[in-house]
């Protein structure tokens, strides 16, 4: 073996070496800081963990972009999925007079709200965009209560790392991080566009979550759990979408 | 059509291997200067590496990209768009959602799962590459050196006349001039330039304004391009302008011998180089 050969080994050597410390030590931080996503794991686990890493750094309070009244679209598209369940057409024939939101997990009030009582908390509307994964969107004016109220009404612990969420289905359940759950623009969603939320727009509760993509502005929304361990909910992966292939993190 | 292959594959030696024996031989004469430098390797190794970085990318965000439109095969312009308002266009396909009204009775399996993950995995690996051979290619000289238009096709005229002169020799199938295979002649720069920094830069900017998060941090990055819609739309259609690239590159790469180019690309050396006269090199691609 010649010189260069050898000389070009050991320089190789010291970078690889210096990759895998400097990546040992990017995990660390990463993992201090809160900076991996439940769905780290797998194949696609480094490109999901990079890009809610690097999303969090650059854009962590930044708010979600809003738009001028003017630009509210006039024909908004509800991907309509109507419960068809028992319980809800009860409460819808009940004009919604009985829906109810639990709220418990790492709180130390646990409390179950009606839509009067969330109605009689501060109240926010904001003008953003729905964006779908399938790449279609619309912007409408949301209505509703920041969730962050709801949470300091029910005394979150600062422990708390991810706020779960539930519809009513039984089977659609998401999570966020404190930086969408404390992001003022998150609005437990009651109204749009000057009415009551329409049932095939989420009504009578949904949680609009503009920073990401519309499938994790859940609608129906009846639970939510604060929560310091993400792993001991459903598969561990922080939503029902990473086993159907769709990625915990949705602000792309 | 292995052999070759194979051979190179293991040949650590600074000499290389005569085209179609399969037995790779590394005779310890030592090497003048001047014969290292004539042998030196055709790519250095942080472009082989990072093209093949790219290629795998590309392929994988060609693949899971087509998947993703599959669900929405409509495209607009402005900021927002969807099945109650008029498309730009429509591709015509039937969709993996029955909300899209496509004409068509049947509806697509669904991409978006599979396709979504591994988009996003893909890009960042288009991205890491890129900033390597970025950093590198600046550092070292690279692109102004090897991408860059030599001194006099620079100017318009200039430019102009050069690429003239080089597609009549591509329509003469004429044998290259005498630079031989060792330059890249000025078509190849201005082709090269213009994916390396303009079109695969326009693709991540296109796809970054699709990001709620990251407009909401930098909002002029989809405020510029006129809107979410119109940056969905430009993203699909640079993705043609990329395949075209690729199209013309594979058909020049296989019109001066496709295994001799791909063994450059692998292994830094070119088979010509060693199996014909210093002068007879062929055009590089």
């Amino acid at each position: 073996m010649s010189g260069i050969s050898r000389r070009k080994l050991i320089t190789t050597g010291l970078a690889a070496t210096a990759g895998v410390g400097g990546m040992a030590v990017a995990d660390r931080l990463a993992r201090r800081y809160g900076l991996i996503p439940p769905d780290d794991k797998g194949i696609y686990g480094p490109g999901e963990t990079l890009t809610y890493a690097v999303q969090r750094v650059l854009a962590m309070h930044a708010p979600a972009r809003q738009f001028p009244r003017s630009m509210i679209s006039k024909a908004p598209f509800a991907n309509e999925t109507v419960p068809t369940g028992a319980a809800f057409k009860h409460l819808q024939a009940g004009g919604f007079k009985d829906w109810k939101l639990v709220v418990n997990g790492l709180v130390e009030r646990p409390t179950t709200f009606s839509l009067t009582d969330l109605k009689s908390l501060p109240k926010k509307s904001e003008i953003t965009e729905v964006a779908c994964e399938e790449g279609w969107s619309y912007i409408a004016e949301w209505i509703g209560t920041p969730l962050h109220e709801v949470l300091r009404e029910v005394g979150i612990s600062p422990k708390t790392r991810y706020i779960v969420y539930y519809a009513i289905d039984g089977v659609i359940w998401e999570s966020i991080d404190m930086g969408d759950a404390l992001n003022p623009q998150t609005l437990l969603t009651y109204g749009m566009n000057n009415g009551d939320l329409p049932v095939g727009f989420g009504g009578p509760l949904r949680l609009r979550v503009p920073r990401q993509l519309g499938y994790k502005s859940v609608k129906y929304v009846i639970k939510m759990t604060a929560t310091d361990d993400i792993k001991k909910f459903g598969d561990g992966l922080g939503s029902v979408d990473p086993g159907g292939g769709y990625a915990w993190y949705a602000g792309i | 059509m292995l052999g070759p292959w194979f051979c190179v594959g293991f040949g650590a030696s600074e000499v290389g291997c005569p085209v179609g024996v399969g037995v790779c031989y590394s005779p310890a004469v030592p090497v003048t200067a001047t014969e290292r430098k004539a042998k030196a390797p055709r790519h250095a190794a942080v472009v082989r590496v990072t093209h093949w970085l790219t290629v795998i990318a590309f392929v994988a965000l060609l693949i899971s990209g087509l998947g993703i439109v599959v669900s929405h095969p409509r495209f607009y312009l402005g900021e927002v768009g969807n099945v109650n308002t008029k498309p730009l266009f429509t591709i015509p396909i039937p969709a993996s959602r029955d909300t899209v009204p496509t004409g068509y009775h049947t509806v697509m399996p669904d991409f978006n799962g599979w396709g979504r993950y591994l988009h996003f995995e893909a890009a960042w690996l288009l991205v890491i590459a890129a900033l390597v051979y970025g950093v590198w290619g600046l550092w070292t000289g690279h692109f102004r050196r090897n991408l860059l238009p030599e001194r006099g096709e620079r100017t318009w005229r200039g430019f102009w006349k050069a690429c003239g002169l080089v597609m009549k020799r591509y329509l003469r199938r004429a044998p290259p001039d005498a630079s031989g295979g060792r330059r890249y002649n000025v078509v190849q720069r201005a082709a090269y330039l213009l994916v390396i920094f303009v079109v695969f830069p326009l693709m991540i900017w296109t796809g970054l304004a699709m990001s709620p998060a990251f407009t909401g941090a930098f909002p002029m990055t989809v405020i510029l391009l006129g809107g979410r819609q119109t940056a969905r739309t430009l993203h699909f259609l640079l993705t043609w302008v990329l395949v075209l690239f690729v199209v013309a590159h594979v058909v020049m790469v296989s019109l001066v011998g496709f295994w001799s180019r791909v063994r450059g690309m692998i292994t830094g050396r070119s088979t010509v180089l060693e199996s014909e006269s210093e002068e007879g090199m062929g055009e590089s691609a």
